[in-house]
């Protein structure tokens, strides 16, 4: 293998860095979650690398149960959405203020 | 030579699409851009030797899960664009500041940090000439079983909350 395994732990770095300067600066809740998503897959490229470094399986059974978890969640969160969408017309995070002093 | 090719050109591609979905406006586009890197990462796990991770990246993000994302945005209407005013001052600005803290703290952390490891296999797994497959199935039916079958009461749990989330009120 000629590619180092902190290659992967470097991209993995910066997709993560990635989503979560998403999640910060967009506005449209669904577009966030994407962003979630995004730092979800960046985890489970560690996860597989650090996997690979290791010798083990263990990671890639991690990266299975996150991936389960991921679904779960992103099925209960687009509900969410959903129902949101209903009472105020609209997928603006700043348009959710209800629990705000 | 060939490995790194592969290499470089999957993380360009997850990367720079990573960050047009962050950047591009129209969250269908968004979507299909989240499509792209998560597919450009299945083959970051696939030259890794994840052969089981990698058909599940593809079959449940690339598949299921952007599905849902996408009949979503359709759902809600496409056309309402995001409006550009931002009510929070500085919040963009703040946002990206942090964003480069974490790449410095991160680019600090990784390069401070020895990643010596005596003898890197050339793909994850099993050391016999058993496949990948087989072995992550071994190891999930054998020592991981029991949260295996807890994550079906998970998804359960997940499958009626959406429902009681999504139905409409009959009454009233």
């Amino acid at each position: 293998m000629s590619v180092p395994a902190e290659w992967y732990l470097l991209v993995s770095a910066l997709l993560f860095i990635t989503g979560t300067i998403g999640v910060l600066i967009r506005r449209n809740v669904i577009v966030m979650f994407m962003c979630i998503e995004l730092m979800l897959n960046a985890v489970n490229l560690t996860f597989v690398t650090l996997d690979r470094m290791m010798g083990g399986l263990a990671g890639q059974i991690a990266v299975f149960f996150v991936l389960v978890v991921a679904a779960a969640e992103v099925v209960v969160g687009l509900a969410i959405i959903v129902s949101i969408f209903r009472r105020r017309a609209s997928t603006d995070a700043d348009q959710v203020s209800l629990l705000k002093w | 030579m060939i490995d790194a090719s592969v290499f470089l050109l999957a993380a360009a591609l997850a990367l720079g699409s990573g960050v047009a979905m962050v950047l591009v406006r129209n969250a269908v586009h968004a979507a299909l851009f989240l499509v792209a890197s998560q597919l450009a990462l299945a083959v970051l796990f696939l030259i890794q030797g994840a052969f089981f991770i990698a058909a599940l990246q593809i079959i449940v993000y690339a598949g299921a899960i952007m599905v849902l994302f996408v009949f979503v945005v359709m759902l809600l209407g496409v056309d309402k664009r995001e409006s550009l005013t931002e009510p929070l001052r500085f919040q963009r600005e703040i946002g990206v500041g942090l964003g480069v803290l974490l790449i410095v703290a991160a680019l600090y952390l990784g390069v401070g940090t020895s990643f010596a490891v005596a003898n890197l296999p050339d793909s994850a797994g099993p050391r016999s000439g058993e496949g990948n497959v087989e072995a992550v199935a071994r190891e999930l039916f054998t020592h991981w079983a029991l949260p295996f079958e807890i994550t079906s009461v998970l998804l359960i749990v997940a499958v009626v909350g959406t429902m009681v989330l999504a139905k409409r009120r009959l009454r009233s």
